[in-house]
Parts: structure tokens; C-alpha cells; sequence
């Protein structure tokens, strides 16, 4: 066995592999946060919040109506993403108009809004969930220990993250969205009623956000503020891959995901920060975000 | 709340109208974290507390008249010691009382003998405030870090668990308590193998955890609180550690984070406590009013809720010895003179440097089977008594022992 930096390669890879798990879901949320500004402009500040509704939402399926994760897997973002549609109806189509920042303080504002109504029926320290049945244990990998839920995590978000990228850049109905983001009138004379569009893709995207909740459920600790702990990084995952940019939201995810890892191994005390020196590097050099297509 | 409020004012103006009784006025400021990480082991729950110790004192005691502020420290020493300065410069606050989190503790305490002012420490662990950094404006009630080491690491290292590695919340708290338990490790023949510091509110572990499993120590210490060990002990158990045949040690766990985690995962695991609300029937008693004064039935109050009531009440029994809470260091050293008394946590004293003394308890997880409701959560394990559960007064480097 060899050595890399004074750590055994083993544990190395270890560690990579973990970067990359955790990565899953700094990608599943940038990923949801692409899309929305990607094709709304709108800066959605209450992903975090709409995350944390995702494993409440688990938690509530299986306290009170008795259906597993497996359920929840599929009925939390649908619920979560129809939120997401009136929220979208309500308040934020009166805001396309304005100036970024608008969008911004109004998201802002729901997650305060959101996080301090759970908190204050649920409380601080979390309620419990466990992992399903069919992905507890793991396996030796020789290197680690991989636990089979955190193996199904992350190939599960790539399968998601993929699919997305797909919808978006390679299919008819994603070409529709991308050119109705750039010139919506002449979209609309075409006969597609682009209203209904921005409003489905703004519940899909809270739909994702719920999605990586129901996922966090059963490793993380489903409380008010897990939303709220996770949300600012993810802005700079998504600042670093460049505002908009899926593909860039997917690699930087996962990417920034290995980098933590690392830094937790050989300088943990600045795990939390490392992110952001990356983005300030990032800005510096490259303003439009590494995969940024408006320069 | 507002029924309460009105019912003081209306006890305040009986009482100014009726009599000439000379009235004291105390304002107590419960300090806490109301929505962070530690808003249910203190926050509003504190302040019930506080209330409720109140309600008890001035049933016997009509000429003193208690007033309430409440306020969030957010978890930022700079946030609390400004309103620490606030209170008691410009609102009149004679005592502040709970603080969790070490780190705006000892700011707080800081401020508090700067004014000649009061502060009771429920919420804080660092054994720092009775240690090099006590002073004679500060009593610390419900336990600390030496205490919660000498209990937890003394039965693990004397059932085998003698090479330890340590998660540490990267913080005046988490630093005292990894020191605190490695010293006792070592002292009783164990070996710290390994350590590692993660910033506060960290909710992945998992590569904390795989350096921890290759360290091959027996013991993994877990000094950290609240959410990060909710998310330690959540996680360890999905990578197999307890499995595998490593032990956690939960160094500072509360009745919330076990309710967190469920029973199903937090199982077996030892750790050490001085309150417990299912203990006696006092304890019982007295959770039922809390719940009543919260209106929360379902919720258990934790060791620093209770330690907020048995501090403010003792607090106001020097007041009343004094008849005036102005002059802190005086109340401070009228509540080291009198001995303690309260139905929470029985009859103790409360030391020079500041340290309340009372029995502590080595509590075990119960399996799911073996509890009967919710909030049916420990057994006891052992009882350590008061005078070897905290740290000897000689050990502590407070100058207020020498001088």
C-alpha cells in the first residue's frame, strides 16, 4: 500500500468516494436551482426550505399514513413540486419583470417563513427516520465500508441529474422551455402557452429540492434548519459551475463534493470554508462560473 | 403567555395599591438559543422553567416582584455579549440565566462580572467557567465538561474501551470536553489514538467517521452537541462502526437527541446526565407543570431546563436573604452561603468558585422493547456522587480558591 500526502491510499480512496456521495447531493440541489434560474431568473432562495419540506414530508408519510420511503421517494416531490406551483402562481410570476433581486428577497422571505412555522411545531433537534429496510447493511469494498443506502444515493441522483440534462438540452420539450426563456413571444405565437411552462418547470425544480429531502431523510437529520445548513453552499456550487448552466450544476456538484471530502481529511477545521475560497477564486478568474455561457 | 403577563401585572398592582410592604423588583433575563441547534434542550423551554421557579417563589415570597426578558444569542458570543451589555446597562436585568453554548457563556460571564451582575450558567458544558476563566458574578448549575467526562470516560475505560479517537465540535466546548475526557482516559490507563475537529453544524460525517474507523480505537468519543451528534450517532450507525466492534461514546447527549434519533438507533449508548425527568415523582410532577406552562404535552423538558428552575429559584432565595439583587457579587456569594434545596435536584451547595454541587447519573439507552411510552428513554446505570462527580475544587485554577 502506498502513500499519497502522508495518508494511506486506502483511506484516500475512501475518502473520494465519500466527496462523491455527499457531492450527489450538492448536485441534486444545484441542479434544481440551475433550472429555475435557468429558465425563470428567479434566484430561489427557499430551496432549502422546499428541501427540508421533502423530509418532513417523508417523515409525515410514514408516521401517519404508514408508507415508506419508496412511497415517499415518488409522492414528497409531487407534493412538494404542487407547493412549488402555487407558490409560482401566487407571488412569483408578478416578479419576471423586476429585477433579480426581488425574486431573491420574496424566495428569502418564504424560507424564513417556512423554517419558522416547522420550528415552531417541531422544534430544533430533529425527529427520526430510519433507512429503509432493502438498503440497510453495506459492503467492504476493501478500501471502506460502503453502506448500500449511500451506494443507491448516489447512483440514484446521477440517474436524476442525467435524465435531467437530457429533458433540458436533447429533448423537443426541453428545447421549447430553452427558447421560450430567450424570446417568449415568439414562442408563444408558435401556440405554446409559456405561462404554464415556467410554472410546471418552477414546481419541477422544487420537485427535485424535495427529492434530495426525501433522500437526506434517512442519513441526515430531518429538523427545520437542515434546509437552511445546506442552501449556501449550494448557491456556490451553483455560482462556481455558472448561474444557469445544468451541465455545470451536475459536475460542479459532484466536484465539489470530492474537494470537501478531501479537506476533511487534511485540514477539517476549514471543510465548511473551502467552498467558498473555490468560488472566490472562481469569480475572480472567471466571473460567467466555470461552465457559464453568457461571459 | 399573555394570561401570565397579565396576572403578573395585575400581582404588581395588588400589591403596590394594597399595602406599604416595601417591594423588590428582580428582572431576570433567560438568555438562550430560541431557534438554532439548541433551541430545544433550552430556548422557550428555558424560559418556562424560569417562569415556573418564579411562580413557586413568589407564592411564599410577596414583596419581591419578578419581571422577565427573553432574548436569542443566535450562538455568537459577539451577538450575546451585546445583549448581555444592553440588558444590563439599559433595561435593568440584574441575572441572566441558561446560555447553552460555551462559547457566548464565557463571554457572558465576562460582561456579567464587568457590571457587577449575575449569571447562571444551565445551558453552557465548558468546565472553564468555574476554571481559569470563573469569577465571583458566576455560578454554573447543571453540569459541565469535566463532570460529563469523568462520568462517561471513567465507565467506558473501566469496561475496556481503553484507546479512544475523538470527534470534536470545533469550539471553546468541544476543545474543553476533549480535553477534559482525554485527561481522564489517560489517568485511568486508556490511550488517545486519534482526533479530529469539525466546524460546528457540520451535517455530513461520514469521512469523519471513516478516519475514525481507521484509527482502530476501541472508543469513538463524540464531543460535540446537539444536531452534530444527531448526525454523528445517525450516521455511524449506517457505516457499521458499532457493528464493526468500535463503541460510541456520547459525551454530552440530551433527552432531545435521543427523542431525535429514535430508540432503534441510539440504543445502548451510555452517557452521563444529572436530571433525568422520569427519575422521581418529583421530577414527574414538576415535567407535567412544564408541559402545562408550555403547552406542549408531548415534549420532555431536559438536565438544563431543570437546571434554569432550581438556579432561578435559589437565585431569588439570596435575593430575598439580601432583600436587594443589586449588588451581584453579594447575591452571588449569599447563594455559595446558603445551601441548596429544590425538589429537582434535592439538597447540594454551591462551591467557591461557582460550581453547583448535586449527584450525577450514568445513564444506558433503552432497548425499543424495554420502553413503555414516549420520552421512556433511560435506566440508570450508576449514581455518582456529588462530591466525586465534579471536578476537585483545587484542580480548577480559579483564583477565586487561592485568593
Amino acid at each position: 500500500m502506498f502513500e499519497i500526502f502522508g495518508i494511506p491510499s486506502q483511506a484516500l480512496f475512501g475518502q473520494l468516494l465519500i466527496g462523491l456521495i455527499n457531492g450527489s447531493f450538492y448536485a441534486l440541489l444545484s441542479l434544481g436551482l440551475a433550472v429555475i434560474f435557468g429558465m425563470l431568473n428567479i434566484i430561489n432562495f427557499a430551496h432549502g426550505a422546499q428541501y427540508m419540506l421533502g423530509a418532513f414530508t417523508a417523515f409525515f408519510l410514514l408516521q401517519y399514513a404508514g408508507l415508506n420511503y419508496w412511497f415517499a421517494l415518488i409522492v414528497a416531490p409531487i407534493v412538494i413540486g404542487f407547493v412549488g406551483v402555487v407558490i409560482e402562481r401566487l407571488f412569483l410570476q408578478w416578479l419576471y419583470k423586476l429585477d433579480h433581486l426581488y425574486g431573491l428577497l420574496l424566495t428569502f422571505g418564504l424560507a424564513l417563513i417556512i423554517e419558522g412555522t416547522f420550528r415552531n411545531f417541531f422544534g430544533s433537534s430533529g425527529l427520526p427516520y430510519r433507512v429503509p429496510d432493502a438498503l440497510q447493511g453495506g459492503r467492504n469494498l476493501g478500501f471502506m465500508f460502503l453502506p448500500n443506502y449511500r451506494a443507491w444515493v448516489v447512483a440514484f441522483s446521477l440517474v436524476i441529474c442525467l435524465g435531467t440534462w437530457f429533458l433540458i438540452e436533447r429533448t423537443k420539450l426541453g428545447s421549447y422551455l430553452r427558447a421560450a426563456t430567450e424570446n417568449p413571444t415568439l414562442v408563444r405565437a408558435f401556440g405554446i402557452n409559456v405561462p404554464r411552462m415556467i410554472t410546471l418547470t418552477y414546481g419541477f425544480g422544487v420537485g427535485l429540492a424535495a427529492l434530495a429531502g426525501v433522500m437526506a431523510a434517512p442519513i441526515y437529520n430531518v429538523s427545520p434548519q437542515m434546509g437552511a445548513e445546506l442552501i449556501i453552499v449550494v448557491f456556490a456550487v451553483v455560482v462556481i459551475g455558472g448561474m444557469g448552466s445544468i451541465m455545470g450544476a451536475i459536475v460542479t456538484g459532484f466536484g465539489l463534493g470530492v474537494i470537501e471530502g478531501l479537506t476533511k481529511v487534511f485540514f477539517p477545521e476549514a471543510s465548511n470554508t473551502v467552498i467558498f475560497v473555490i468560488m472566490a477564486i472562481v469569480l475572480l478568474v472567471r466571473p460567467a462560473g466555470l461552465f457559464g455561457r453568457r461571459a | 403567555m399573555m394570561k401570565r403577563l397579565l396576572g403578573y401585572t395585575a400581582l404588581a398592582v395588588a400589591l403596590s395599591c394594597g399595602t406599604a410592604l416595601a417591594q423588590t423588583t428582580v428582572k431576570i433575563g433567560v438568555l438562550s438559543d430560541m431557534s438554532g441547534l439548541y433551541a430545544d434542550l433550552g430556548g422557550a423551554g428555558s424560559t418556562a422553567a424560569a417562569k415556573l421557579a418564579a411562580d413557586d417563589f413568589m407564592k411564599t415570597h410577596k414583596d419581591i416582584k419578578v419581571e422577565f426578558v427573553t432574548g436569542d444569542h443566535q450562538n455568537k458570543p459577539d451577538v450575546g455579549s451585546q445583549i448581555a451589555n444592553q440588558w444590563f446597562d439599559r433595561e435593568g436585568v440584574d441575572m441572566i440565566v441558561d446560555v447553552p453554548n460555551s462559547g457566548v457563556a464565557l463571554a457572558v460571564s465576562g460582561v456579567a462580572a464587568s457590571k457587577n451582575k449575575v449569571f447562571i450558567g444551565s445551558g453552557p458544558a465548558s468546565s472553564d467557567l468555574t476554571g481559569a476563566k470563573c469569577n465571583a458574578n458566576t455560578v454554573h448549575w447543571t453540569y459541565d465538561t469535566w463532570m460529563l467526562a469523568n462520568g462517561t470516560g471513567k465507565a467506558i475505560v473501566k469496561t475496556g474501551g481503553d484507546t479512544w479517537f475523538f470527534l470534536t465540535s470545533d469550539y471553546a466546548f468541544g476543545h474543553a470536553l476533549e480535553r477534559d475526557t482525554a485527561a481522564v482516559v489517560e489517568k485511568n490507563g486508556g490511550k488517545v489514538v486519534g482526533k479530529v475537529r469539525h466546524p460546528l453544524n457540520t451535517s455530513d460525517f461520514s469521512s469523519f467517521l471513516l478516519q475514525a474507523q481507521a484509527s482502530k480505537a476501541k472508543v469513538i468519543g463524540l464531543a460535540n452537541a446537539g444536531g452534530d451528534t444527531i448526525n454523528s450517532i445517525k450516521q455511524a450507525a449506517e457505516f457499521g462502526i458499532v457493528k464493526g466492534g468500535q463503541s460510541l461514546a456520547g459525551l454530552l447527549v440530551f433527552s432531545t437527541d435521543v427523542a431525535s434519533l429514535g430508540l432503534p438507533v441510539a440504543q445502548g449508548l451510555v452517557l452521563t446526565g444529572t436530571w433525568y425527568w422520569d427519575q422521581t415523582d418529583a421530577n414527574r410532577a414538576w415535567t407535567k407543570r412544564w408541559q402545562a406552562e408550555r403547552n406542549a404535552s408531548g415534549k420532555i423538558p431536559t438536565m438544563v431546563q431543570a437546571g434554569v428552575y432550581a438556579g432561578t429559584l435559589h437565585y431569588l432565595k439570596a435575593v430575598a436573604a439580601l432583600k436587594s439583587a443589586k449588588d451581584g457579587k453579594a447575591v452571588v456569594a449569599e447563594m455559595k452561603k446558603l445551601p441548596t434545596d429544590d425538589p429537582l435536584f434535592g439538597k447540594g451547595t454551591i462551591r467557591a468558585d461557582g460550581r453547583k454541587l448535586h449527584n450525577a447519573y450514568l445513564y444506558e439507552v433503552k432497548k425499543p422493547s424495554e420502553s413503555k411510552g414516549p420520552g421512556d428513554f433511560y435506566k440508570v446505570r450508576a449514581t455518582i456522587p456529588a462530591d466525586e462527580a465534579f471536578r476537585p475544587l483545587k484542580d480548577g485554577g480559579c483564583s477565586l480558591v487561592k485568593g
